[in-house]
């Protein structure tokens, strides 16, 4: 039976557990190489279920430090609407 | 941690790691240090473009060799690094810009480079999706063996094989001080020990500038903040990387399908700055849906910075310095340390290793700066 972790690249937690084990035991590098939290929902589903994984597995508690930067937007906004913003700066 | 190496390299970036692997390879004992973990600042930031057409011969010259480097790496470090090469087209807008990019593609042409002018139509052939008249396009410029990588990858596939050749890696790991005596460095010291050793490589990125003051040494160098994003996911649309140099535009479609780009903006001021700026937003999704209207249904997902380490001229500064013997520079990539990496990893190793100098290497060195007349690299984007 898989456990998927990350629904938007569907990481499970057996590929996690393989990434530990090769020595990303970063939070921040375990994002660059498996994609979590880059899909569209930012980290809000898996980011808590990796943090418990990597501190289940190795043992160590996780400083709040090393968690991802929030990246904007907090959801997804399209280009158009980007776009169509019509304010502009004076002088 | 170890009590000496031959060569400390101080920065777990791309070129750092590159490096790294290069002089293990050559039976050199290394160190690495990295403040945070592997890739952690501008490699891990960056728009994962690999670029040969340059208005400068150096940049050329380390471009072409690094790729072909790159179209062997995967092999070579036993790791996918993701290489594709799907070209860079460079939008051409004016007639000044037509007559720069006539006499660049000459040269680039001159020494050995695949590049060619386009007219207006044959754009769309290359890339569907962009709109001639929205980006006032009167030509443009392509060379289809340009391409992308991975950098996180390429980062962490040259820490690992420098690592089988029996270099240590220490992540986590804050350098303190660099010791010396006379005109030689005798020890770096780090936060979790000291490590004796006469060369010491400055693969920092930004953050080169304060390793190379703990020396007595000033670098040029100035920190910028760079501005990014990534869309949702589409299916595969268009392989090459579009950029303007007049708009400072730059984006394509990386593997996984989301459209990555960037582009700066106009109030941006030296420093360490790394907060996402509402007026990103705003330059990048007008000028993106000008150059391709059809991406304004698409979403924008996220938006991060990463720093351009900028030299007064461009260009990277590389090589040994003249007041202290065996500290090596490898920083100041102005926005292109990935891309160069390969070559300039190799060449910075021939130097160290077996005394070996370049050209490239005599040309880029931090003397250069001295004269007031040094070759500007004009083709910037970001």
């Amino acid at each position: 039976m898989k456990k998927i972790v990350c629904r938007c690249e569907d990481i499970t937690e057996e590929d996690i557990i393989k990434a530990i084990d090769e020595g990303y035991t970063d939070l921040e590098e375990l994002r660059k190489k498996l994609r979590i939290g880059m899909g569209p929902c930012q980290g809000r589903v898996c980011i808590q279920l990796v943090i418990r994984i990597i501190e289940d597995y190795t043992g160590k508690k996780l400083s709040k430090v090393s968690y991802p930067n929030p990246r904007p937007p907090i959801i997804p906004v399209s280009l158009g609407t980007l776009a169509s913003d019509k304010h502009e700066k004076k002088g | 941690m170890k009590k000496k190496a031959d060569v400390v390299v101080i920065g777990g970036g791309v070129n750092g790691c590159a490096i790294a692997y290069n002089l293990a390879k050559k039976g050199l004992d290394v160190a690495l240090i990295e403040k945070k973990y592997l890739s952690s600042g501008a490699t891990g930031c960056c728009g994962a473009g690999i670029r040969q057409q340059w208005s400068t011969k150096e940049n050329v010259e380390l471009a072409i060799k690094s790729v072909k480097i790159f179209e062997k790496l995967s092999d070579e470090l036993k790791e996918d690094i993701e290489f594709r090469q799907g070209g860079y087209l460079i939008i051409i807008h004016n007639d000044k810009e037509m007559e720069q990019a006539k006499e660049n593609v000459r040269m680039q042409k001159s020494l050995g480079l695949t590049v060619d002018i386009l007219q207006p139509d044959q754009i769309i052939d290359i890339v569907s999706i962009l709109d001639i008249k929205g980006m006032k396009a009167i030509g443009a410029t392509f060379c289809p063996k340009d391409g992308h990588a991975n950098p996180f990858k390429t980062t962490f596939a040259y820490a690992k094989a420098a690592k089988s050749f029996g270099a240590s890696v220490y992540t986590h790991t804050k350098v303190t001080g660099i010791q010396t005596e006379k005109k030689s460095i005798t020890e770096v010291n780090t936060d979790k020990g000291k490590i004796k050793t006469s060369i010491v490589v400055n693969s920092a990125g930004v953050w080169s500038k304060q390793i190379a003051e703990m020396v007595g040494i000033t670098l040029p160098n100035k920190p910028y903040r760079k501005e990014i994003m990534a869309t949702e996911r589409l299916k595969p649309i268009f392989d090459a990387m579009v950029i303007s140099f007049k708009d400072g535009i730059y984006f394509s479609q990386q593997k996984e399908g989301q459209i990555v780009g960037g582009i700066p903006i106009p109030e941006e001021i030296s420093g360490y700055h790394t907060a996402p700026t509402v007026s990103f937003l705003e330059h990048m999704s007008k000028t993106l849906t000008s150059y391709a209207p059809c991406l304004k249904h698409v979403n924008l997902l996220r938006h991060w910075t990463g720093f351009y380490d900028v030299t007064p001229d461009a260009r990277p500064i590389l090589g040994e310095v003249e007041k202290l013997n065996g500290f090596i520079q490898c920083n100041g990539f102005s926005g292109h340390g990935f891309m160069l990496c390969p070559m300039v990893a190799r060449i910075l190793t021939d130097y160290i290793a077996d005394n070996k100098s370049t050209q490239i290497l005599e040309k880029l060195n931090l003397e250069r700066f001295k004269g007031k007349n040094f070759d500007k690299e004009v083709y910037i984007v970001g």
